[in-house]
């Protein structure tokens, strides 16, 4: 790029290869396989191409059920975070690689070895994406079952994190571990690390979960926030809360990043992006997902109503919606909810599918629009630096970055808003993060805090 | 001689199976992802049938089905197993992570199921130690939840019917419902059935555990008879080998690293020497096991031999036939196909 424009304010793009949710589209012929390792291959391959930051995996423990059966109508099935990740480990160079880890359901000592093998196979790409997901719904896959109170997650996902990364900072410089020992309450844990660090030192500390106490959660441990919040006063809103809460944590605003998560919907005219906007929505929420949508509040079958016809006139079976059951609903209170909407849609004459794609559509949270007129939105973002990348969650899986790389990326980099090339070869580099917070002062060296061993 | 195919396998772990070998390496050296893309690239090249992945919850190094998973696209024909311990850890994370290795192997993983008691690991899970005879116990339950997990899904559940938007047939997804004495597991898994459906399960004779594989340290009769009666469908013997190398005979190569560090007896077979002895070695072998595992004394130097002067011999005498590119892990070594056992009668 020409050195005498003046430099820009960037931002960055990451991939979440969402799998598991309506809003990936299965159903036509560039639909890939979810579980096939050449889909993810493809799409870490075109990430990188883009000089994306970072690719992305979710994570789920329990398959998702619907009115107390399994889920049949999204994608269901995915690969484990991590071990996929050491495969793309080995097919890229450069992107960053983000494990969503539930802090529940993984014992501390293992992930933080699992997660240091990660960055030390990758050359220090590494990150963890921290989740809290705490029923016990979930916990029936695991030994210690449902242990933790919802209201304990934050707590216990900050002591795992605190635990964690005393693990990572027990090598000190002579490659000799010192012993770490935690009380949870619930269990105890005792051991030494395994391995030294990275070039990046620490994987990268990720945080997605939107409530005030995970907001907090985040301005006091997390590196990059995973956020909700794409349309940019929603997330200019959400960037000067999150700011506040940094700088109150005693950390520069700077530290703490934001990527939402954001649909993007790109054609060669505004007109065209629309029509394909409409495509998506429909393909996304058929008939049966916008039933099902409902029936999470209603709690019972609908299968009797029509979904281009009128909202059910009964009412939910349930008081409020079950425990998660991974649907993304937590305990709202149904007949209000169901009152409220059964309102709104007779008020605008919308039938069941069109009141879906209304409140429960990506789209309407979706960037929609030409490849310029979305360079210059974007060029906005970063100008008044209202996020500091987007987490871009393709609709088509293994296609649905090529229009983005190919297309949007020279847009923003012929605007000065978007790199032309990675800083470094780990992810914190491409980030432009600050050394772990653990590694910033004297407390970095652990040798003198606790006895140290060899390791067998 | 057994009807089924003579496997050869390598352990890949660190520099080689002599301690000496890593002297004056530092951890980053060790453990650098090159030198791992190296030894999985020369046992491919050398034509093993697959390679293995040392671990434990004690020692240092990466995370094994790591390994696996990073070697996976890095290679084509090569089972990749790795060690993944079974007393503490969660079932449910194994299961899974072990699907995903064979997802990105397009069916080439297996699992050595690691029985390891040490009180120490208990500290670092959190969990209540139990003792040897108990351990046994806990990895059978281990295995049995993962071979449940691997089967809850059947092979056409994934139906993506866009006449009735039905991405699933939930008909043909299973909750697997395991009550044991130490955890319950509902399920069913999170990934769908691996390419394999279920992944070769490989265990020590000497932990109690019945896979499908059982290694063994002894040729000695009763050893191999114990391992087919216990139920194990193959048997493999473990071998330590050092090689006369670049004009140095095996033995002075082995007593110039036992002056650094000794390599101490592991109860494993040791065979120090030319190559054609261990030609000759390995045909008898053949005759009594279904494979050998071997332990090179030192990676870098062993496995050029064995890929230079032993596997092709080998080849040319019809005792060993390299993997084929697309087969998976189950066919290289002489499984049959699996059965889900929870596959319908009627899809049956
Ligand atoms: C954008 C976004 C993505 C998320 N992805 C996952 C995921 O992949 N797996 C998971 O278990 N939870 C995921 N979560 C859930 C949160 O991490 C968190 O556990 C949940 O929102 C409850 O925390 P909260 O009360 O702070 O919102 C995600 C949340 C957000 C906002």
């Amino acid at each position: 790029m020409s050195a005498d424009r003046p430099t820009r304010n960037q931002i960055q793009f990451g991939v979440f290869f969402q799998g598991v949710n309506f809003s990936t589209i299965w159903t036509e012929p560039e639909s890939g396989s979810q579980t096939d390792f050449e889909s993810f291959r493809r799409v870490a391959q075109t990430a990188e191409r883009g000089l994306f930051s970072a690719f992305f995996l979710g994570e789920g423990l329990r398959l998702r059920e619907h009115l107390g059966r399994l889920h049949d109508l999204d994608v269901a099935g995915r690969p484990d975070a991590q071990t996929q990740l050491a495969a793309l480990a080995a097919v890229t160079s450069k992107i960053g690689l983000v494990a969503t880890q539930n802090a529940t359901y993984n014992d501390p000592f293992d992930l933080a070895h699992r997660l240091q093998s990660l960055d030390l196979l990758s050359g220090g790409r590494a990150a963890w994406n921290i989740v809290t997901t705490d029923n016990a719904w979930t916990g029936a896959n695991f030994r210690r079952g449902g242990y933790l109170d919802h209201a304990d997650r934050y707590t216990h996902a900050e002591q795992v994190v605190e635990t964690v990364r005393a693990v990572w900072d027990s090598w000190d410089s002579d490659d000799r571990a010192h012993l770490v020992a935690r009380d949870f309450g619930a269990f105890d844990v005792r051991g030494l690390g395994r391995l030294p660090r990275s070039a990046q030192e620490h994987p990268v500390l990720f945080q997605a979960g939107d409530s005030d106490e995970g907001r907090d959660f985040a301005a006091r441990s997390a590196e990059v926030i995973f956020s909700a919040h794409g349309l940019f006063e929603p997330a200019k809103a959400f960037a000067e809360d999150i700011r506040r809460r940094t700088v109150a944590a005693g950390r520069p605003a700077d530290d703490l990043k934001i990527f939402p998560g954001q649909q993007f919907v790109l054609a060669e005219t505004d007109a065209e992006a629309r029509d394909k906007a409409i495509w998506v929505r429909e393909k996304q929420i058929t008939p049966a997902t916008a039933l099902a949508f409902l029936e999470n509040i209603w709690g019972t079958s609908l299968a009797a109503y029509d979904p281009d016809g009128p909202l059910p006139d009964i009412d939910p079976v349930v008081e409020v919606t079950g425990e998660t059951r991974g649907a993304g609903f937590r305990a709202k209170k149904t007949k209000e909810t169901a009152d409220a909407w059964r309102e709104q849609a007779a008020a605008e004459n919308l039938s069941i599918r069109e009141f879906v794609f209304k409140v429960g559509g990506r789209l309407e949270g979706g960037i929609i629009g030409s490849y310029q007129t979305v360079a210059d939105l974007l060029a906005r973002y970063a100008d008044e630096h209202v996020v500091d990348g987007f987490n871009v969650s393709p609709y088509l899986i293994p296609t649905g970055l090529d229009d983005i790389v190919d297309r949007l990326v020279p847009e923003l980099q012929e605007r000065g808003v978007y790199p032309t090339e990675y800083r470094g070869d780990t992810l914190r580099e491409h980030l432009g993060l600050r050394a772990p917070l653990t590694r910033r002062g004297a407390d970095a060296d652990p040798s003198r805090q606790t006895p140290s061993f060899d390791l067998v | 001689m057994t009807a089924s195919p003579f496997s050869l396998a390598v352990e890949l772990d660190g520099v080689g199976a002599h301690p000496g070998g890593s002297h004056g390496l530092d951890a980053h050296e060790l453990l650098s992802p090159s030198r791992l893309a190296a030894g999985v690239r020369a046992a491919e090249r050398a034509g093993f049938t697959a390679a293995t992945f040392a671990d434990s919850p004690l020692s240092s190094g990466i995370d094994a089905i790591q390994r696996a998973s990073f070697a996976a696209p890095q290679t084509s024909a090569l089972g990749l197993i790795p060690v993944a311990h079974s007393v503490y850890s969660e079932p449910f994370h194994v299961a899974t992570q072990l699907a995903t290795v064979d997802f990105a192997s397009y069916g080439r993983a297996g699992w050595i199921v690691g029985v390891d008691a040490d009180p120490r690991i208990a500290v670092e899970y959190g969990r209540e130690a139990v003792g040897p005879e108990h351990a046994t116990a806990v990895a059978t339950d281990a295995v049995e939840v993962a071979r449940r997990l691997w089967d809850s899904w059947e092979d056409d559940a994934v139906i993506r019917d866009a006449t009735t938007w039905r991405y699933l047939d939930r008909a043909k997804v299973h909750y697997i419902d395991f009550e044991g004495a130490s955890f319950s597991v509902k399920g069913p898994s999170i990934i769908p059935r691996p390419p394999q459906g279920q992944l070769p399960v490989f265990a020590d004779a000497s932990s109690g555990v019945v896979g499908d594989v059982a290694l063994v340290t002894s040729s000695a009769e009763a050893t191999v008879a114990a391992a087919r009666e216990s139920g194990a469908a193959l048997v493999w013997l473990e071998l330590e080998v050092a090689l006369d190398h670049a004009g140095l005979p095996g033995a002075e190569r082995v007593d110039r690293l036992d002056g650094v560090t000794p390599w101490a007896r592991e109860g494993f077979g040791r065979y120090v020497g030319d190559a054609a002895g261990l030609v000759d070695l390995l045909t008898e072998l053949a005759g009594q096991f279904d494979g050998v595992r071997m332990h090179p004394a030192v990676l870098a130097e062993d496995l050029e031999e064995l890929g230079r002067a032993v596997l092709p011999e080998l080849r040319r005498l019809g005792v060993h036939t390299p993997p084929v590119v697309g087969s998976t892990l189950r066919e290289s070594i002489g499984l049959p196909a699996s059965v889900n056992r929870y596959a319908s009668k009627a899809s049956a």
